[in-house]
């Protein structure tokens, strides 16, 4: 296996389960189970085991390695010198076990749906754009940019709501941009994570495919999981294309001036998704935007940034749910951070961390003291008129 | 016989208690390299009256019992050498009070060292606790229990000397009061009552689990410093420590040596950190403590180490990265350490010997001595790094740590938190009557031999 | 054999001892130092081995240019004398000690920068000031002139040679010729000490603000005069090229700053005190320091310059308590031209 090299060499010290200053516990399934085995090192100790034959394939151990969201708390807090390749080797881990045959189900079952639909929603390839439909967006043919709109915006209700208030920014903004429509295929992160290096590799090379047949160099994705491949996976397999996530391409035309808010007197708070804020180091650009809006009051959470609590969605985990739900759960602890700063608004910038965080929200039952909302939309509101 | 693993999820719920192999493999060792030992069930409970129903179901069907923190004891205290039930105890991390004017600091047993750092940090800026260099997840229960030290043991002693009271459930299943809490609503002092706290620290988790431990914090200055002096030769260790101590102007006094980078190995770095709450305080106390070494610096036999911005930072973060950091010097994830308490007229001998281990095993070193309370003693730790993946590595790892233990008591000191074979040294030099009186106080306290069987017990 | 080349004569018929006589911490009259001077020459035992604190101002002092700062020091070593406490001399030798191996980032463009041994200036060579230039660092390419403050002259004499010669090579496989000294104890190395020990030197160094003020002149359009009030912190390195302080005005007068009049400025300019310090001479230190800093306090600087990190690190804690920015040289321009951060 690609690190097994790396796995005796964890400590099991512990700074991968915490944020930065000890404080908080901010490995989401260590923190949902809380036995070490679900600790990053627990995890690592237990890949060697398998790998050794000390311990065998079990569904057990099949959970331990799928709870994990990828989040990226451990490479970040981690203090030897192995940490860039901590999630790495569990992808690995879990591609050993997709090649074994022995994952949960819920995981073969998305990986299937992809695999036979080109989705993880059993939906047909020709409704991925009818999301558009009441816009003026065109399907792309020479724009500047390609805007790629992904899975879960294409498929989900509460993601295609996101996908329209960014079209409308963006049309507002002056960016030159189209879609694919229905001819849009999945980007694959959430395979290659879940450890299908086959089936990703098939996407990434006929999504690259596409993106050669017409020409295009420069993307904006809407969720910052499809940023995240396209910026680190697909290089390997195509070296000319420029990649951005939509808040970077706002925070730009909100600083020159293309799109300016009416004021909105608010408390807001921001959640930064992992993979745009741990996993790529863009914490800025969304926080740009919303301190641009006359009238906002951006509070953050304690833990923010290279500290955020993952909203346990990412991993797979928004697909195959191994994670689970309960008291525990990051999407419900999240939340109360959300509520300790007060904010009406819990704001986000990734369409399967709005589901989430609004499921953590219901689990919660404090709908009535905060609501979560996408940046875009968030902006939108305030183009109507002063709030 | 019912379903034992049944009837703990009736106590704990189902979701925190586990028999799986996954569990069982994890919990059967440390990061160490003591043999693993796999227990039946792990299981993790939230209150004080789950911990009292574990153990009284577990004499019951007299099933062995290993309480356990973090679990970064590395000499594998919390390994369970009989099996039975390994008692995670991370679930009970509140921080139950922090009593400003008494200055003291109520935790629960799961609650991290760095919680507690980041806690006060936040809320209580004014005071602070002293933190072992063990890494931040180590908890504060735990290091207590084992006469751990840290930054400010050179002021006020090892941590179990900073404890105020517990709450412990006793091996029968009793939940007592230990200290002045025992009659009080407040938790400020072991005397002026019988001490019994000393029947729970430095057992080993063979008498009860405790469940509360009191802690004393004390004032945080606005100011920190650190100075590094420099010598060649380890026969100055002793006066040195005991010049530096005399000026009672230093927080934290630590030797240190190592082969490894270049430009530390044949030193000894002898680091010295103060504190203050101005300016002039912190100058006044520089120069007192330098002063105390002139005779070195005047004939050249040592000298103060210009330290860069950075340099210094790293000597003054609590805990320090770099003891963590040793672990990967092989590339191999593993280190362990004989920590030896030893009377500050040997460690000359203590310094030699050590190196002289590490060679002819082949092992990497570390070898860290740190004051305790101005200089009564020394916390003097041997770490060897081992490659956990070679076989042979560890191995050599563990008779450097043997030898090291044996040197130890040669030398007149004591090993600290022993491993099992180091367990069996002290028993055998130890005055016999006063290892009868400690077994005597166990089975008094545990009649049924449940709690960590195989700890301080004759082979 | 690597031999200090000066002519004792010189010394001889010197009437006015300015190497010692001059000396801002011996205090010396001209009678005792025209004693001391002979017994130095006598390679005799002598108060200036001990209580010289290495600040290489004689060299300066000296107008014909005969070394008396490297006679001194290479007759402690003769003498086995030790300016710093044993174990520190011992290990600053093995810190600094070459690997045989570095890694130089490949290819070496102009312009090529020596870093000496300051990872923490790398990340100072950017921007429109050093365009595509590269640099190296490592204990390969380290000057050593350090050890002049450490009664080590044999260490010096041992490995810069060495290090002249790969330097030469990396410069030639890459095409180049010259060479930018990022610390002027660098290019006092190729040039002062190269020339008193007559070792060649085949490549051509550059001081780094003769570097700054040529970028300067070419980027005038884009540089922001700066109107500010600052103090220049001298190194000592500088005394051993006297020739170079006009590079200092010049860079200053490019970028708007008045370097302000004080006691402690050019001739009689202040050690840091780093090397007191790890002397062991704290009292010392304390006591230079803080002229120097009240000094420049009352000189009415905003901004202390340096060119050494090393007096960077000593001295910029104490001018900051007392209001005053510490800035690199460098960092300096790069403000001017807006490329900093303030």
């Amino acid at each position: 296996m690609e690190y097994a090299d790396i796995l005796h060499r964890c400590f099991r010290c512990g700074y991968c389960k915490y944020t930065e200053d000890y404080y908080a516990i901010n490995c989401p399934a260590y923190q949902k189970f809380q036995f070490e085995s679900y600790s990053p090192g627990g995890r690592l100790w237990l890949i060697r085991a398998w790998l050794n034959h000390e311990i065998k394939t079990s569904t057990r151990l099949k959970e331990i390695l799928y709870a994990c969201t990828t989040c990226g708390n451990c490479v970040e807090h981690c203090i030897m010198k192995f940490k860039d390749q901590l999630v790495d080797t569990l992808v690995a881990a879990r591609n050993e076990m997709v090649n074994e045959g022995f994952i949960p189900h819920t995981v073969r079952d998305y990986l299937r749906n992809v695999q036979l639909y080109g989705n993880p929603y059993k939906k047909p390839q020709k409704e991925r754009g009818k999301w558009a439909e009441r816009t003026d967006i065109k399907i792309y043919k020479d724009q500047e940019y390609l805007f790629y709109v992904g899975c879960v915006s294409s498929y989900e209700e509460r993601g295609q709501r996101i996908a329209r208030a960014v079209v409308e920014l963006m049309d507002r903004a002056g960016v030159s941009f189209g879609i694919l429509g229905d001819e849009e295929i999945c980007d694959g992160n959430e395979v290659r994570v879940l450890g299908e290096f086959g089936l990703f590799q098939l996407l990434a090379e006929k999504n690259i495919e596409i993106f050669r047949k017409r020409g295009i160099q420069k993307i904006i994705t809407l969720s910052p999981h499809s940023f995240n491949v396209m910026k680190n996976e697909y290089p390997k397999y195509e070296k000319d294309l420029q990649i951005w996530h939509y808040t970077q391409i706002l925070a730009n035309s909100i600083f020159n001036g293309r799109i300016s808010s009416n004021k909105y007197k608010v408390r807001v708070t921001f959640h930064d998704p992992c993979y745009l804020g741990r996993h790529n180091h863009e914490y800025e650009a969304p926080r740009k935007i919303l301190r641009s809006i006359p009238g906002v009051e951006l509070i953050e959470m304690n833990q923010n940034r290279g500290n955020a609590l993952c909203c346990g969605g990412g991993g797979g985990n928004f697909f195959t749910d191994v994670l689970g739900t309960g008291p525990c759960s990051p999407s419900r602890i999240r939340v109360r951070h959300a509520l300790d700063t007060l904010a009406r608004f819990l704001v986000v910038a990734c369409p399967q961390c709005a589901k989430m965080l609004e499921e953590g929200i219901k689990a919660e039952e404090v709908e009535d003291r905060l609501e979560v909302i996408d940046v875009a939309e968030f902006v939108t509101r305030t183009l109507s008129g002063p709030l | 016989m019912e379903n034992i693993l049944n009837l703990l999820a009736k106590i704990v719920g189902e979701d925190f208690v586990s028999n799986h192999p996954e569990e069982l493999f994890i919990y059967s060792r440390d990061g160490g390299t003591m043999e693993p030992h796999a227990p039946e069930y792990v299981v993790m409970p939230r209150t004080t009256e789950e911990v009292q129903k574990i153990i009284l179901l577990a004499n019951k069907y007299k099933i062995p019992v290993v309480p356990l923190g973090a679990g970064l004891v590395l000499s594998g205290l919390t390994i369970p050498l009989k099996g039975g039930i390994v008692m995670d105890l991370k679930r009970m991390s509140d921080i139950l009070e922090v009593n400003e004017n008494s200055r003291y600091a109520l935790v629960q047993p799961g609650v991290s060292e760095g919680m507690l750092k980041a806690y006060l940090a936040k809320n209580y800026p004014h005071l602070r606790h002293s933190l072992p260099d063990a890494p931040p997840a180590a908890t504060v229960v735990g290091n207590a229990l084992i006469h751990g030290s840290g930054h400010m043991s050179q002021i006020y002693g090892f941590h179990s000397e900073m404890v105020n009271g517990l709450e412990v459930v006793l091996p029968t299943g009793e939940i007592c009061q230990i200290g002045s809490c025992s009659a009080s609503p407040y938790w400020f002092s072991r005397a002026p009552l019988p001490d019994l706290a000393g029947l729970f620290i430095g057992w080993n988790g063979t008498t009860g689990v405790v469940t509360k431990l009191a802690l004393k914090l004390y004032p945080k200055p606005k100011y920190e410093d650190v100075m590094i002096f420099l010598t060649e030769n380890e026969n100055y260790i002793p006066y040195i420590l005991f010049k530096v101590t005399g000026t009672e102007m230093a927080q934290d006094v630590i030797v240190m040596a190592q082969p490894k980078p270049d430009w530390i190995g044949g030193f000894q770095l002898t680091s010295i950190t103060f504190t203050g709450n101005s300016d002039e305080e912190i100058r006044f106390k520089r120069k007192t403590l330098r002063q105390s070494l002139d005779e070195y610096i005047k004939n050249k036999e040592g000298g103060f180490m210009h330290l860069l911005p950075d340099m210094k930072a790293s000597f003054l973060e609590v805990p320090q990265r770099s003891f963590t950091l040793f672990a990967d010097v092989k590339k191999g994830g593993g280190f362990e350490y004989v920590g030896a308490m030893m009377p500050i007229e040997v460690l000359p001998h203590a310094y030699r010997g050590g190196i002289y281990i590490a060679e002819q095993n082949g092992t990497s070193y570390t070898l860290m001595m740190r004051v305790i309370g101005s200089a009564h003693c020394v916390m003097c730790a041997y770490a060897f790094g081992f490659n956990r993946a070679d076989k042979e590595d560890v191995m050599r790892a563990q008779k450097a740590l043997h030898e090291a233990n044996q040197l130890a008591l040669k030398l007149g000191g004591i090993p600290w938190k022993a491993e099992l074979p180091a367990q069996q040294l002290i028993i055998k030099k130890m005055d016999p009557n006063t290892f009868e009186l400690i077994t005597s106080i166990k089975k008094l306290l545990d009649p049924n031999g449940i709690m960590n069987p195989g700890n301080w017990e004759t082979q | 054999m690597v031999k200090l080349r000066f002519d004792k004569n010189i010394c001889y018929s010197c009437e006015s001892v300015d190497c010692l006589v001059k000396c801002q911490y011996l205090q010396l009259n001209i009678e005792t130092a025209r004693i001391e001077k002979l017994k130095i020459l006598k390679g005799e035992d002598t108060f200036i081995l001990t209580e010289c604190i290495t600040c290489y101002a004689c060299e300066e002092y000296c107008l014909k240019r005969n070394h008396p700062f490297f006679q001194i020091v290479e007759l402690q070593e003769d003498k086995g004398l030790y300016t710093a406490p044993r174990p520190i001399t011992h290990q600053q030798i093995k810190m600094t000690s070459p690997k045989g191996r570095f890694e130089v980032k490949q290819p070496l463009t102009k312009p090529a920068i020596s870093l000496c041994v300051f990872p923490d200036m790398m990340k100072k060579i950017d921007g429109p000031l050093f365009q595509r230039g590269t640099s190296f660092l490592g204990g390969d390419f380290f000057c050593n002139l350090v050890f002049l403050h450490f009664a080590k002259m044999s260490i010096v004499k041992e490995r810069l040679p060495k290090v002249i010669e790969t330097i030469s090579n990396h410069l030639k496989k890459n095409c180049l010729d010259e060479l930018i000294c990022f610390h002027d104890e660098c290019y006092a190395g190729f040039t002062c000490w190269a020339t008193a020990y007559e070792i060649p030197v085949p490549f051509k160094p550059i001081h780094l603000f003769h570097f700054l003020s040529q970028r300067l002149e070419a980027l005038k359009s884009s540089v922001k005069t700066l109107n500010q009030k600052v103090a220049y912190q001298r190194p000592c390195s500088s005394r051993l090229i006297p020739e170079t302080q006009y590079l200092t005005d010049k860079v200053f007068s490019l970028i708007g700053v008045e370097r302000v009049q004080r006691k402690y400025d050019r001739d009689s300019s202040l050690c840091c005190g780093s090397i007191l310090r790890m002397m062991g001479r704290d009292d010392l230190a304390d006591d230079i320091q803080e002229r120097n800093v009240s000094d420049m306090v009352n000189a009415g600087a905003k901004y202390c310059v340096f060119n050494c990190p090393m007096c960077y690190y000593t001295l910029s804690e104490k001018v900051s308590k007392e209001g005053i920015l510490p800035v690199m040289m460098v960092d300096l321009c790069h403000y001017a031209l807006t490329e900093g951060k303030t």
